[in-house]
This record gives structure tokens, C-alpha cells and sequence, in this order.
């Protein structure tokens, strides 16, 4: 019966994983591996500041697990959204710690890098044709001068380029910016499974373990496409694949369960189902893969939207934390008031307090009762120097202010740390996550090969 | 008085894109999940009312019956990440729904 079976190691390329569950995985000849290495979910900073949100010692660990292994087996293995946003800088010191790994370990091999960072000067031209999208009615249109403030801009790959890559001979494939599930599917639509198929496994996949029970994004997991079918297993003894888990992670993450978009397509899970094939392996069968007649492809892009000084610190007076947004209002005007040289809009103070609704705001539907609480404040401001007065001119200000009933006269706060104020840098912000059509799928993610031989490359 | 806490193997919340919270309830036996359907005391107004949305902010609101569980994602008011935003993650937002009590079954 003609099967193809993908091993995934982790949800993020440098979470790690046992490398126990990774040789079991080896042990049952998978014919690729496929690791997800990126995410929006921490936020803009990573695209912004063009930073990982692994170490590189972590990259490293896992990367060389999966390269030494997989080049004994002969199997390809494929990277996605490398160093966590897959812009040019991400994808490069990706590139960086895999030719440390091919030289250590002498490893030969066909290398494809897939870029995904999309021209600034196409994209507004899109903006004129009318070909851009907002990816939600919570999100303004696109505008030249956002693309202008906006830095390195990646558009999701689908798996197009990386079908590209494998037909070239490519042992290993990194890629910039890929839609997560895209890098799973790849493989096994080259080799003629249902793309449906392909695309729902590879949704399982990219998080890792996190389909099992106990999940987790740091072990690993294999998936197996049939005729008509796949199914996941979990290698490690101690997690196991059940109907509930399995349905649960094709949620995860999504607006919709039963409806995916993806580049050029839509995934429609309305009609799978989920069985139960032994005690650690779940079938799915029924989904489906339905492509787009106009192909469109998800841009990201983050800008800076100012900088940041904060402060951690702590009340466990009785009398104060009874009065905690008064002292706030205080502070509020008393900064203004010190600081009348700084234009009033060129700055902001937030606090947040932990403890009492620190997590949800105002929409807190819990009263509070304790006995301590984290008060962390910060000033937001054009430039870090500006935030930093204003930080300083706060925590004073909040350290010695008075209020009624005061017995505590001689500070407000409790510091963790010294010093107390932290800056922090840039603060960004997704100016860019709009939909933009293009021709296909292949043409706007250029492939490129590098060859090793006994480590080096020629 | 049971609650969704008491029914529920899976309640949880999360970023669905940077600005959007997903909130996923999840049930392990079949008939918690069909009673709590069949009450439609997860809806787009008691959402709304939750998390002060107004109810076009809730894009979706699905009961998938195969994986016996209910999605609900809703517009984020601050984008994930930037200035004021206190969840990057949106992952500890679901707490409120645990408190939602299922009607009693009449005798």
C-alpha cells in the first residue's frame, strides 16, 4: 500500500525535544522531516526587529539532531518560517548555524533556501491595481505610507516552491515565510497524495506533539498519508493520540474550524472524521481541498510604533493598594504637570496592575481580594529617551506620592530589582497583514541552491 | 449548579492572527456537548456581553459537532504585541467562560 510518512520533531525549531521520541521516529523510516521554526504569535517584534525568538544554541541543538540524522537516512528534511519570522534575516542565520552543522559533521547534500520577502514597490502597485486586502474588518486598509513605515515585509509561501525544491533534488529546503501547514503538505503533493489530505496532516503537524495527550510543542510526532486517509501517532511513551485530542488541534489557532484559507486555497473540514486506530494512532479521512480562483497570499509586515521604559514594582501596604488607581491619576498629572517641556502627544503611561486585573482590564468580571499586588508601569514615547524621563519621573513620583490615610510615609513601592527601570527599545506593531493576489503560487518565492560536499560548500 | 468548568475537557483562549482571540470549548462526552448546544448558552450575546464586544467584533461562532466542541473568535481591541496589548498570546482570556452555569434539567 503506497503510504508516505512525515516526522515532525517540535512545534518550533529550537523548543527541542527527547531525542529518544526522535530516534523512534528515525526508527520507523519516515521519508521526510518537516519542522515549523516561525509564528506571529509573540508578537510583531520578532519581523520588527529582525530577532529570533529561540536561542541560537537552541537552533543549533535541535537543528543538528534532525541534519546528522536525516543525512544517514538519505531523507529530505524541510525548515519553515525560518528563525521565527522568515524574513531575509531570519532565513540567513538559519543558514549561518546549518553550515556550522554540515562542517562539523561533514555532510553532503543539495541545500534549497526559498526566500519569501515580497518588494515593496510590487506591493504598492497591488495597492493601486486594488489587489490588497485587509484580513479582518478590525484592520485599515493599506495605504503606500504604511508600506513606506514599514520594514521587512514576508507574504506566506504555500507549498508550491517547496513541491519546487524537492523536484530539483533539494536534501534539505529552508524557507522564509511559509503558511505553517504548507511545508508538511509539500511532500507528500509531489508525491500525488490528496492535497486535502496533505494540508489537514500538515495542520496537526506543525505544533509538535501539541495533538496529543499530554500535548506539548517540544516532543515529536509522526503522521502517515494513506490512499483516502492519514494518521498520527505519538512517539514518546508517555503521550498518546486520541479522537478528542486530534479533533481539538484542528481548532487550534484558527477562526474556524471547519474552514481553513490558505494560500491559493481553502481547506474544508466540514465533512472529516476522526477514528481511532489502535491505542496510539487516530485516522482522519474526509478533508478537503478546494483552490481559489484568484490566488492570494498573506503579507506581513510590523512597524515601529514607539519606545518603551517600564518598571516593575509591587504594593503590599493594606491602606495604598485601596487606593491604587488614585495614586495612578496622581502620578498621571504630576508627570504632565513636571514635564510640560515635552509635547503632551509625544508620550503615554500604562499601568498595569497584577493581582487585581492586570490580565484582563477592565473587562475583569472578578472583584479583588488579596493582599499584594505587581504594579508594572511603563511610558511609551517617541524616542527611548524620552520614555526613559518620563519612566523615571513616574516611579519617583509613584515611590513618594501621598494619599489619605497615609501611614506608610517613607515609599510606595516594593523593586524587585535595582535598577528599577528597565528600557526596553522599539515597540512594533503589525502595520501589514492584508491579503494580496498574485499569479500563482511558484513565481513570487525565488528558490536558490547551494551544494555541500564533506561539510563545505561549493 | 454545574458550570462549563464542570463539563468542558477543553476551555481555553488564543491568538487566531495577531488580531483576533479564538476561544475553543471543548467536550469529552457527547451528550455534555449536545446539552449544552441544545441550551445555546455559549451565543453571540453573552459573548458580546463577556468581553464588552460589539457583535459584529465576533467574526465566528461555530458548533462542530465532530470534534463535539465550540469556537468563537472575536476582534481583538489591540493588536497582539504592540503598545497596551496585556496578552501577546491571547491565551489566558478564556477564564470568565468557566463560570457560565448550564440551565437546570427540569424534573
Amino acid at each position: 500500500m503506497k503510504k508516505y510518512s512525515i516526522l515532525s520533531p517540535c512545534g518550533i525549531l529550537g523548543y527541542g525535544f527527547p531525542e529518544t521520541s526522535f530516534l523512534k521516529g528515525m526508527s520507523l523510516h519516515p521519508d521526510a522531516v518537516v519542522v515549523d521554526a516561525g509564528s506571529t504569535d509573540a508578537g510583531p517584534h520578532k519581523l520588527g526587529a529582525g530577532v529570533s525568538i529561540v536561542s541560537r544554541m537552541a537552533a543549533r541543538k535541535d537543528l543538528e539532531i534532525i541534519l546528522v540524522n536525516a543525512a544517514r537516512e538519505g531523507i529530505p528534511v524541510i525548515i519553515g518560517s525560518a528563525g521565527g519570522a522568515g524574513a531575509r534575516v531570519h532565513v540567513e542565520w538559519t543558514l549561518d548555524i546549518i553550515d556550522e552543522i554540515m562542517g562539523d559533521n561533514r555532510i553532503s547534500g543539495k541545500l534549497a533556501v526559498i526566500f519569501s520577502d515580497m518588494d515593496k514597490e510590487e506591493i504598492k502597485e497591488s495597492i493601486r491595481r486594488k489587489q490588497i486586502y485587509p484580513m479582518g474588518s478590525n484592520i485599515p486598509p493599506l495605504t503606500e505610507e504604511t508600506v513606506d513605515q514599514t520594514g521587512d515585509i514576508v507574504a506566506q509561501m504555500g507549498h508550491e516552491p517547496v513541491v519546487s525544491a524537492l523536484e530539483e533534488g533539494a536534501d534539505i529546503v529552508v524557507c522564509g515565510r511559509a503558511y505553517d501547514p504548507s511545508v508538511f503538505a509539500a511532500p507528500g503533493i509531489r508525491e500525488g497524495f490528496d492535497p486535502g489530505l496533505c494540508y489537514h496532516m500538515g495542520k496537526v503537524l506543525e505544533c509538535g506533539a501539541l495533538c496529543a495527550e499530554p500535548g506539548t510543542a517540544k516532543d515529536c510526532i509522526l503522521g502517515t498519508l494513506y490512499e483516502g486517509y492519514f494518521t498520527v501517532r505519538a512517539l514518546n511513551p508517555e503521550r498518546h493520540c486520541n479522537v478528542t485530542s486530534v479533533a481539538a488541534h484542528t481548532f487550534y489557532e484558527k477562526e474556524n474550524p471547519c474552514i481553513l484559507h490558505g494560500p491559493g486555497f481553502t481547506l474544508d473540514l466540514r465533512d472529516c472524521s476522526f477514528s481511532q486506530e489502535d491505542e496510539d494512532t487516530v485516522a482522519v479521512r474526509g478533508s478537503r481541498f478546494l483552490p481559489q480562483q484568484a490566488y492570494k497570499i498573506k503579507l506581513e509586515g510590523a512597524r515601529r510604533a514607539a519606545y518603551r521604559t517600564f518598571v516593575i514594582g509591587a504594593v503590599r501596604d493594606p491602606i495604598l493598594l485601596d487606593r491604587l488607581e488614585e495614586i495612578e491619576e496622581k502620578v498621571r498629572k504630576s508627570v504632565t504637570a513636571y514635564l510640560k517641556e515635552i509635547p503632551e502627544g509625544a508620550y503615554r503611561m500604562n499601568f498595569i496592575n497584577y493581582g487585581k486585573n492586570g490580565i484582563m482590564g477592565e473587562l475583569e468580571p472578578e472583584e479583588f481580594h488579596g493582599h499584594e499586588v505587581c504594579v508594572l508601569f511603563e511610558a511609551l514615547a517617541d524616542t527611548q529617551e524620552t520614555a526613559n524621563a518620563v519612566c523615571a519621573c513616574m516611579r519617583s513620583t509613584f515611590l513618594h506620592c501621598d494619599y489619605a490615610g497615609r501611614k506608610s510615609t517613607a515609599g510606595n513601592l516594593a523593586f524587585p530589582y535595582a535598577p528599577s527601570d528597565i528600557p526596553f527599545g522599539p515597540v512594533y506593531e503589525f502595520s501589514v497583514y492584508h491579503l494580496m493576489q498574485i499569479a500563482d503560487g511558484r513565481s513570487a518565492f525565488p528558490v536558490f541552491y547551494r551544494e555541500y560536499r564533506g561539510g563545505e560548500a561549493v | 449548579m454545574r458550570r462549563l468548568y464542570d463539563v468542558a475537557k477543553v476551555l481555553r483562549s488564543k491568538n487566531a492572527g495577531p488580531f483576533s482571540i479564538t476561544l475553543d470549548v471543548l467536550f469529552e462526552n457527547k451528550s455534555d456537548y449536545e446539552e449544552v448546544k441544545r441550551q445555546g448558552i455559549i451565543s453571540r450575546e453573552r459573548i458580546a456581553g463577556i468581553y464588552k464586544l460589539a457583535e459584529e467584533d465576533i467574526t465566528e461562532l461555530v458548533y462542530f459537532d465532530q470534534a463535539c466542541g465550540i469556537k468563537v473568535t472575536f476582534n481583538r481591541s489591540i493588536s497582539s504585541g504592540t503598545c497596551g496589548d496585556r496578552d501577546v498570546y491571547g491565551a489566558q482570556q478564556h477564564a470568565p467562560l468557566m463560570a457560565i452555569a448550564l440551565e437546570e434539567e427540569e424534573v
